[in-house]
């Protein structure tokens, strides 16, 4: 079973044991990074990672990088 | 009057006014390699009045496949990027006065580098030296930041500073990272280089001509196609430590001592010596000659070889040790040779 998200404007098929911000995280290997999520164009503060995420959510993520 | 900024002013956004701010902004490009030469190219084409460009490295064949200044000449030559790039983006356009400094950026040296410039634009390459800038322009009165960094295909940008009641990038970062992505560990391509920069000067452009836009934290993937754009006012902090109604500038505090740093996308040690040591590169050169292989002298700096590493001495009192990641054997390298 999946559940299908809107990343970073993209369709995302994720497994629908990812129930929340932080798990969605280390489902895509972010978890350690320094970012920002928005889910629903609302800004998800740390303290809340474990906000559920749904089918159909739009997520978008921006992790910082050192490089240039 | 000639026309060489008449499709610019075409441009009804900018028009003749817009071109002649675009003629008095006095820019500081903190950094001369990937985005630093993508940025500064665009905005000597644009037309700025000035620029003072900064960098601490020399160029290097890994630097040519994207630092679009640059030449096989200037490898071979052995220039300092900022020597390179005030020449390259002269001969652009002999209308901006550009000066090129090489020097490593301190929280000694900044407000000095920086004083006198309109905004900062970001050519960086590592999170640290970013907050230290922060920090500057706000120090300096709440001097436009327009942050960039990218790696792999993935770039993004923050422009800070150009409105109030935004977040400083302090705001945004609440923990630091112990690492990052960098070109050293997972390459870059150029496309997301100039992506990136483009992104910096459309906002500079912007901000110069008076439009009127709210900044977002922006992100790009070339090659996935994943694009983010987040408004992240909510994000300011009243207790930041740069930013809030007493701030202590953290990042301005650090004091100097011998200073070591491991290059971005280099297998390169770079140690600074404190209260600016100058090597005085021609008496240097001579005391030397018995010593070490394949001395190379000019005006800038003096690269040789001793003890297996080609070493690189700065007038200002720096030395790159390439060849290795390990601080504790460059600084014996140069103990060896600098006693």
């Amino acid at each position: 079973m999946t559940i299908t998200i809107d990343l970073n404007g993209n369709s995302h098929e994720i497994p629908s044991d990812v129930g929340n911000v932080q798990q969605l995280l280390e489902n895509l290997n972010l978890a350690d990074r320094i970012l920002i999520v928005e889910l629903n164009k609302e800004i998800v503060p740390k303290d809340a990672y474990d906000t559920p995420i749904k089918d159909r959510d739009q997520i978008e993520i921006i992790h910082f990088v050192g490089g240039g | 009057m000639n026309e060489r900024y008449s499709r610019q002013e075409l441009f009804t956004p900018i028009g003749e006014g817009g071109q002649a701010l675009i003629r008095e902004a006095s820019v500081f490009i903190l950094g001369a390699g990937a985005l630093g030469s993508a940025a500064g190219e665009m905005l000597v084409r644009a037309g700025v009045g000035r620029i003072t460009i900064v960098d601490r490295d020399i160029i290097d064949w890994t630097n040519l496949h994207r630092q679009q200044l640059y030449t096989e000449q200037d490898v071979i030559d052995q220039l300092p990027k900022a020597v390179a790039a005030e020449k390259r983006l002269t001969a652009i356009n002999s209308d901006v006065d550009v000066t090129g400094i090489v020097v490593d950026v301190t929280p000694n040296n900044v407000l000095d580098l920086i004083r006198g410039h309109d905004f900062i634009v970001d050519g960086t390459d590592n999170i640290e030296i970013r907050l230290l800038a922060n920090d500057a322009a706000l120090k300096l009165g709440g001097l436009p930041f327009f942050m960039g960094a990218c790696v792999g295909s993935y770039g993004l940008t923050f422009p800070i500073g150009i409105k109030e009641g935004q977040p400083c990038l302090h705001c945004l970062l609440e923990i630091l990272p112990a690492q990052t992505m960098t070109c050293d560990t997972v390459g870059v391509i150029s496309p997301i280089v100039v992506t990136t920069a483009a992104r910096q000067v459309a906002d500079v452009l912007k901000y110069i001509t008076g439009a009127e836009f709210t900044p977002k934290l922006e992100s790009t993937d070339l090659w996935t196609g994943e694009r983010a754009s987040i408004d992240v006012s909510k994000l300011k902090k009243n207790s930041c430590p740069s930013c809030s109604a007493n701030p202590t500038y953290p990042f301005l505090s650090a004091r100097e001592s011998m200073r070591t740093a491991v290059l971005c996308g280099r297998d390169t040690v770079q140690l600074s010596w404190p209260e600016n040591r100058k090597f005085e590169l021609d008496s240097f050169a001579e005391s030397i000659r018995g010593t070490v292989s394949k001395l190379v002298h000019n005006p800038h700096l003096l690269a040789c070889e001793y003890g297996g590493h080609r070493l690189v001495l700065f007038r200002d009192g720096r030395m790159l040790v390439h060849g290795t990641k390990d601080i504790v054997a460059a600084k014996k390298i140069a103990a060896g040779l600098l006693g």
